[in-house]
């Protein structure tokens, strides 16, 4: 492929790449992001393969393995075009099937289409999938449609035409200008308005400046950047290289976690592309800007997300924040003005050039523009990536597009904005998701982690979790993260425990407060939310750890005991097989027992009594009933009814 | 280089541009509590002992004084209650590591710190990084280094260079605050020294020590 070296060059290459694509050639598109590939997408590729291969239609039919359309939950995902006839958790021995029915008989496999399970209605097409349907996805629509490997792909759905746009019709001030207006906000966090970090980079002295994407990915339960990136990388890039244009950057970092290597592949591949195109590089599209992309692989460490630490692991130095009393804006990588901004965010660039700040502003809410990608994880029914525009609330959300609690259990909470985030119970579930509101509320936007809890959690049982997170991830650099994280856990882990001293909130709300006020990043800043904000919604809980040893949602290990009810007892001998420590007595019509000593809370004897039974119970604070007399433990069997 | 005023505890005081908050206030001889700062080094902002309140453009912070670059018409208040607890609680958080250090005891008297609110853990070192940054900075000989991250982060002394490097220095001894890195030092010479050579199995002339 020869370079492109005018803006008519890319526009004749769009054509071109459009008119070798009959729009109603049949192609199977199967998602081949990491979640399907997981659960089997690169079997079921191969054998839509050699199955059209087979049948004899490899002349007129396309495969090939995209980025993720975000429905996890039901994956492999594979959709037909030119219909659109979308068939989820597909198995290779399903394509057979898919190959006859529907490429050469026109003709749905019912049995592999979407059903609600509610009701039972089915939706053959993408768009009619209720987790679809509510969605706005301005950014993950276009991933089911490109193969990420194939720069000709994002060509075609017009892509690199906001960076020519910016480059042939607009200065740079107009793009930071466009930027400004979208309100766009940084969707890693913080939610920073983006035009002005651009605008303080700008203006900051010095000849060379910096433009990096933010990969790194690392809250517990989120993966839309890598969704992204892996995905759809050359918008990632073409957004980067227009902030690169408008800051007046030469060149630009993917920094990306070590943890994401299909993201890396993808991404390395597409600036490969991009270079040998003319779009990256020397004198892009013959324009007169160079601008140069080099990808640097994390080590491992949560905290080099951060905005300091991250661009001191660039330098080449140990991945620890460093004081931000200058903003990396002004002061980044090597001493020089740096403009750090999210995955999500630099591939919302290209829309907003593409379509200007006035379309963008017209979704989401007012001080919280565009659309956001959540990670709705958790007690969810429809586990996946979902992009909404900021403003929803956290009801439609779970209920609309998550499809509600699994095993119709009650919702207790949601966490939002990954480990320094919050956790709000259901009298928010009303609440506006975009940046301000949920700050007000006590959580945060964060990067867009949604883990939906539901009755069975014990929400001191979770702030132990994201705090023991935290501990690990801490750099260890300053006394109020390393030592208060330190000795949060510790004093949580009491609490589970049933080993809290009376005075444990008290001494919780002073590490909070050190945590908050004296940390030196972000990470020990906001270390103290998980704790805060399940005190805050669920303070009872805490207190009947504490002053009860008892575990309301009967979670915590030390303060729950197993129990069989011996009016339920059917004495199956199920669980009396299964306890891994044999500590349940019983046998043939005699009511099993479990002797306490020996139980290690396991669960087992719990998950396998049969559910028309349901005889083993769990009991906390309150004394388990003394052991059945002998004479009592024959299973008395009512007759059945003939 | 531009004179910039700023207010500090009440007082009406000068600076330089470039100045931290922390050397105005020594300077004025106000004095504001540190255990990772020392004039030879760069800022590290580690212990934040030395936190402050500042009020800039009417919005109030609590940040690092050592770190803290001056600016014209900064108000800056070194004792709040607030920034009292804080030191409070940080001292408290480092006693419990190390309670005998005399620093952090004469601290803690002036802040009512207590010895027993927390958790003991009797590892001593407090991760101040005076040690790694003076050998680093001021001696370049880069014999000590923090390892692991977090909780498990420590200071450790490389024997290689420390054999070569230490004998005839050991000036990071004076400046630990908890006596602990000369600890670590002995510890490490011990091992090191005191091993008797020996031969790996199927690797002539390879010696380990």
């Amino acid at each position: 492929m020869p370079r492109l070296n005018s803006k008519e060059d890319l526009v004749r290459l769009r054509e071109a790449i459009l008119a070798r694509r009959d729009p109603n050639r049949p192609c199977v598109s199967v998602c081949a992001g990491t979640g399907c590939v997981a659960s089997g997408a690169l079997e079921v590729i191969k054998a839509f393969e050699e199955e059209i291969e087979k049948q004899g239609i490899k002349a007129s039919v396309d495969t090939k393995g995209t980025g993720c359309p975000g429905f996890c939950e039901r994956g492999p995902v594979v959709v037909i075009y030119p219909e659109e006839i979308c068939y989820l958790q597909v198995k290779p021995e399903d394509v057979p099937e898919i190959v006859s029915e529907t490429l050469v008989g026109k003709r749905v496999v019912e049995r592999l289409v979407y059903k609600d399970p509610a009701t039972n209605e089915k939706a053959v097409h993408e768009f009619e999938i209720p987790f679809y349907k509510h969605q706005t996805r301005m950014l993950l629509g276009v991933n089911i449609k490109i193969d990420p490997e194939s720069i000709e792909d994002y060509i075609a759905i017009g892509g690199y035409s906001a960076l020519s746009k910016a480059l042939f019709q607009m200065s740079p001030e107009q793009v930071l200008e466009e930027v400004k207006r979208s309100n766009l906000r940084g969707r890693g966090g913080a939610g920073f308005p983006t035009g002005r970090k651009w605008e303080t980079s700008k203006k900051a002295p010095g000849d060379i400046k910096y433009v990096i994407v933010n990969a790194d990915e690392g809250d517990p339960g989120a993966f839309m950047d890598r969704a992204l990136l892996e995905g759809n990388p050359h918008s990632v890039l073409e957004g980067l290289a227009i902030g690169g244009y408008a800051v007046g950057a030469s060149e630009g970092f993917v920094y990306v976690r070590q943890e994401y290597p299909l993201a890396l592949k993808h991404v390395l591949m597409a600036i490969e592309q991009a270079e040998a195109y003319g779009l990256l590089g020397d004198n892009i599209l013959g324009s007169g800007f160079s601008f140069k992309v080099k990808v640097h692989q994390g080590a491992g460490a949560f905290v080099s997300g951060e905005s300091s630490a991250l661009m001191t692991a660039i330098e080449g130095k140990v991945g620890e924040p460093r004081p931000k009393y200058i903003r990396t804006a002004v002061k980044g990588i090597w001493g020089r003005p740096s403009v750090l901004n999210n995955v999500e965010t630099w591939a919302n660039v290209p829309l907003i050039i593409n379509n200007g700040a006035d379309w963008f502003i017209k979704y989401g809410t007012e001080r919280s523009t565009g659309t956001k990608i959540f990670s709705l994880v958790g007690k969810i029914n429809n586990t996946g990536l979902v992009e909404v525009p900021m403003g929803v609330t956290l009801r439609e959300i779970i209920y609309k597009i998550g499809g509600g609690i699994r095993n119709g259990k009650r919702f207790k909470a949601v966490q939002t904005g990954g480990p320094s985030g919050g956790c709000l119970p259901e009298e928010m579930l009303d609440l506006k998701v975009d940046f301000d509101e949920l700050t007000k509320a006590g959580s945060m936007m964060g990067s867009g982690g949604m883990i939906v809890m539901d009755e069975d959690t014990c929400m001191v049982d979770v702030a132990k979790y994201f705090v023991d997170f935290l501990t690990e991830e801490s750099c260890g650099k300053c006394v109020p993260c390393r030592e208060g994280l330190r000795q949060m856990h510790k004093l949580l882990t009491d609490i589970t425990n049933g080993k809290a001293s009376d005075n444990a909130l008290e001494l919780l709300e002073d590490l909070a407060e050190v945590l908050t006020d004296a940390s030196l990043c972000a990470l020990g800043k906001s270390a103290a939310n998980p704790f805060l904000s399940t005190l805050k919604y669920f303070r009872e809980e805490y207190e009947a750890h504490i002053k009860e040893k008892r575990c309301p949602a009967l979670v915590c290990k030390d303060l729950i005991a197993y129990y069989i009810d011996p009016q339920k007892c059917q004495a199956c001998m199920i669980c009396m097989r299964k306890c891994p420590v044999k500590a349940i007595d019983g046998g043939k019509d005699l009511i099993h027992i479990i002797d306490q000593e020996k139980c290690t809370k396991c669960g087992t004897c719990f998950e396998v009594c049969p559910s028309k039974f349901s005889a083993v119970k769990k009991l906390s604070g309150e004394p388990v009933p003394e052991r059945l007399p002998e004479e009592q433990r024959k299973v008395v069997r009512e007759r059945k009814a003939k | 280089m531009s004179e910039i005023h700023l207010e500090i505890d009440g007082r009406q005081v000068k600076a330089k541009e470039g100045m931290t908050v922390l050397d105005v206030a020594s300077r004025e001889g106000i004095r504001v509590p540190t255990l990772c700062y020392h004039e030879a080094l760069e800022p590290y902002g580690g212990c934040r002992l030395c936190t402050v309140e500042v009020e800039s453009g009417g919005r109030k912070n609590l940040v690092a004084s050592c770190l803290y670059p001056v600016e014209e018409g900064l108000i800056v208040r070194t004792r709040t209650p607030k920034v009292d607890k804080l030191r409070k609680t940080i001292l408290e958080l480092l006693l419990a590591h190390a309670p005998d250090s005399p620093i952090l005891e004469e601290y803690a008297k002036e802040y009512g710190a207590e010895k027993n609110r927390f958790d003991k853990q009797a590892s001593f070192c407090i991760l101040c990084g005076l040690c790694v940054r003076y050998c680093a900075e001021v001696k370049k000989a880069n014999v000590l280094s923090f390892i692991g991250r977090g909780t498990s982060r420590e200071i450790n002394f490389i024997p290689e260079l420390a054999a070569k490097e230490c004998w005839n220095c050991k000036e990071c001894f004076p400046l630990c605050p908890t006596s602990y890195v000369q600890a670590a030092y002995v510890l490490t010479e011990a091992l090191y020294t005191q091993a008797p050579p020996f031969e790996v199995k199927g690797l002539k002339g390879v010696k380990a020590c």
